[in-house]
């Protein structure tokens, strides 16, 4: 029903912004990986492995990569902890406040970024909220120094970051359980744990995994946070890339880095696709 | 002879909600009551009520520049957005091509993929082609990261739409062009705008991205950024608490749309989960 014209004029536009701004941007990207920094501060267009190599053969990089992984994976699991039962309650107890109490959960989603980051620092920091309250209350001398500048309140900020996110598709899986399986499996004699195990939970399956895949991929690349709140042993990969693009100029560096980072990005989209698929209930 | 215990269980998860909303709310909170704090930011109980950090936030010029470039940055970056992201829609929707796939993937990896690598991958792009940073790169990074956000929206809403009214414009003769003024469009109505206002939203808060893109002008969040480097001041929690005020005054009108869009049966997340859950593009 729709001419040549009429689809070449919605899709050359998009196309061409995206080829632009997208598609030759990260094979830019890709480029640079392979190129080098000269003493006088240019990049050499010559290609080499070398880049690649560095990151394999300096245990900084694996250490700080395997951390994000630890850190996101971390988040990933408070997240789906306290954003599984949230979504439970609000989807099947919760039932005239409903509405009130699903939008209170996104709220907090669109609070900017950074607020909520610093939010956290106000609280966790030796002069902060939380040390001046513990003092208050003299269940403490000095304050808790271990609580802002470590891998702890990186943890902390991002899970209440990116809890929504989890929460979100969890319970519009939920939401979308057929009610009269529930009945039915009521009425086949199976208690509120088995309906839970052999019922509920199968079905929200999807949503726990876009929930996990989105608090996991959003930690995995922050670099604000660290920043924020998590001083030196809080770094993570995404900070060392900002540092090679910016003070340290080195580019190729951080475009190695980023690509790996792509690359793991996008393995985790195709894995939690594939694993989905497996378990979907038929 | 299950209810007690159903009660039981019951009571328990109401239990563990209230704290987790007691989790997400309390940041929110404490960041509000410091923004009238007189002895600073920090220490409990907060003493010395006042309203000096607003006084000293309304005449901060540097400041107020920001949130002038934010909102400029802002209203372009909806116009890129849906001027892409609505053609994007319509292709994914009706036209088969080549490469199509994957035209769909690119358009949405910015969603999922993390700011940074966006970001620093346009960086690379603008020094390629020799433009010099500023409030102009940080719109076009805002406008391509979201036309993601813009074509998950329309497309949702193009899936909504009854083809036929289409048909027939198109067999009463008026051309595609007029076809989309007068019946295409008017039906997108409320997912244009509900895109549109959350891509302002987005677009104001988003740092990741402007971080590499920025040239000499702030927007507003690394204007806070630069701020927070120096230390910390109520009036941080002042505008923040400014910002917050605006962002739910905005999601209020956003619900609005989407209750009056009929959404409200399918009691989902909006774009996000949409996305995630395969159910557009």
């Amino acid at each position: 029903m729709y001419s040549r014209a009429y689809k070449a004029a919605v899709a050359i536009p998009p196309l061409a912004w995206v080829i632009t701004f997208l598609l030759i941007p990260y094979a830019a990207l890709f480029c640079y990986s392979f190129w080098s920094v000269s003493p006088s501060q240019t990049i050499v267009h010559t290609w080499s492995l070398a880049n690649y190599l560095r990151l394999v053969e300096n245990p900084m990089y694996s250490t700080v990569l395997l951390r994000s992984l630890l850190i996101a994976a971390s988040v990933m699991i408070c997240a789906l902890l306290i954003g599984y039962p949230l979504a439970y309650y609000l989807s099947f107890h919760a039932t005239k406040r409903k509405d009130l109490l699903y939008q209170l959960v996104i709220i907090p989603l669109w609070a900017s970024y950074l607020v909520r980051g610093y939010a956290w620092k106000t609280i966790l920091g030796t002069d902060g909220v939380l040390n001046g309250l513990l003092r208050f209350l003299h269940l403490t001398n000095h304050p808790l120094q271990f609580l802002l500048y470590s891998p702890f309140a990186v943890v902390l900020t991002l899970t209440h970051i990116y809890t929504p996110f989890a929460f979100l598709p969890i319970y519009a899986s939920l939401e979308h359980v057929p009610r009269n399986l529930i009945e039915a499996s009521h009425d086949l004699g199976a208690g509120p744990w088995a309906t839970f195990r052999r019922v509920i939970l199968p079905l929200s399956i999807p949503g726990v995994l876009a929930g996990a895949t989105f608090a996991f991929v959003l930690t995995f690349g922050d670099f604000l946070a660290p920043l924020l709140v998590g001083g030196n042993s809080g770094i993570m990969i995404a900070n060392i890339v900002a540092s090679d693009f910016g003070a340290a100029f080195q580019w190729p560096l951080g475009a190695a880095i980023s690509l790996c980072m792509l690359l793991l990005v996008v393995g985790t989209l195709f894995a939690t696709e594939s694993l989905e698929r497996r378990l979907k209930p038929s | 002879m299950r209810k007690p215990q159903q009660h039981g269980r019951q009571r328990l998860l109401a239990a563990y909600a209230v704290l987790v909303y007691t989790f997400l709310y309390f940041p929110i909170v404490v960041l509000i009551l410091y923004s009238f704090n007189g002895s600073g930011v920090g220490g409990f109980p907060p003493r010395g009520w006042t309203l000096d950090w607003y006084r000293q936030l309304f005449a901060d010029a540097a400041l107020w520049d920001s949130v002038f470039n934010s909102l400029i940055v802002a209203l372009l970056a909806v116009a890129i957005a849906l001027g892409i992201g609505l053609p994007a829609a319509l292709a994914l929707d009706r036209v088969e091509f080549p490469g199509k796939g994957l035209f769909r993937r690119l358009v949405l990896l910015p969603l999922i993929l993390p700011g940074i690598i966006t970001g620093l991958s346009l960086l690379m792009l603008f020094t390629g082609v020799g433009m010099n940073l500023s409030l102009v790169t940080i719109t076009l990074g805002h406008g391509t990261a979201l036309i993601s956000v813009a074509t998950t929206e329309i497309f949702a809403g193009l899936q909504k739409i009854d083809r036929s009214q289409e048909e027939a414009s198109l067999d009463l003769g008026a051309n595609y062009f007029r076809t989309l003024r007068r019946i295409t469009l008017p039906n997108l109505r409320v997912s244009l705008i509900a895109a549109a206002l959350l891509i302002f939203t987005l677009s104001l808060d988003e740092i990741a991205v402007s971080f590499f893109l920025i040239g000499r002008e702030n927007t507003l969040p690394l204007e806070i950024w630069s701020r927070l480097r120096q230390g910390m001041t109520p009036e941080i929690n002042a505008i923040s608490t400014l910002i917050l005020l605006f962002s739910i005054a905005t999601i209020l009108v956003w619900y609005r749309l989407r209750m009056r869009s009929g959404r409200q049966q399918e009691p989902t997340g909006g774009f996000l989960t949409e996305t995630i859950e395969g159910e557009t593009p």
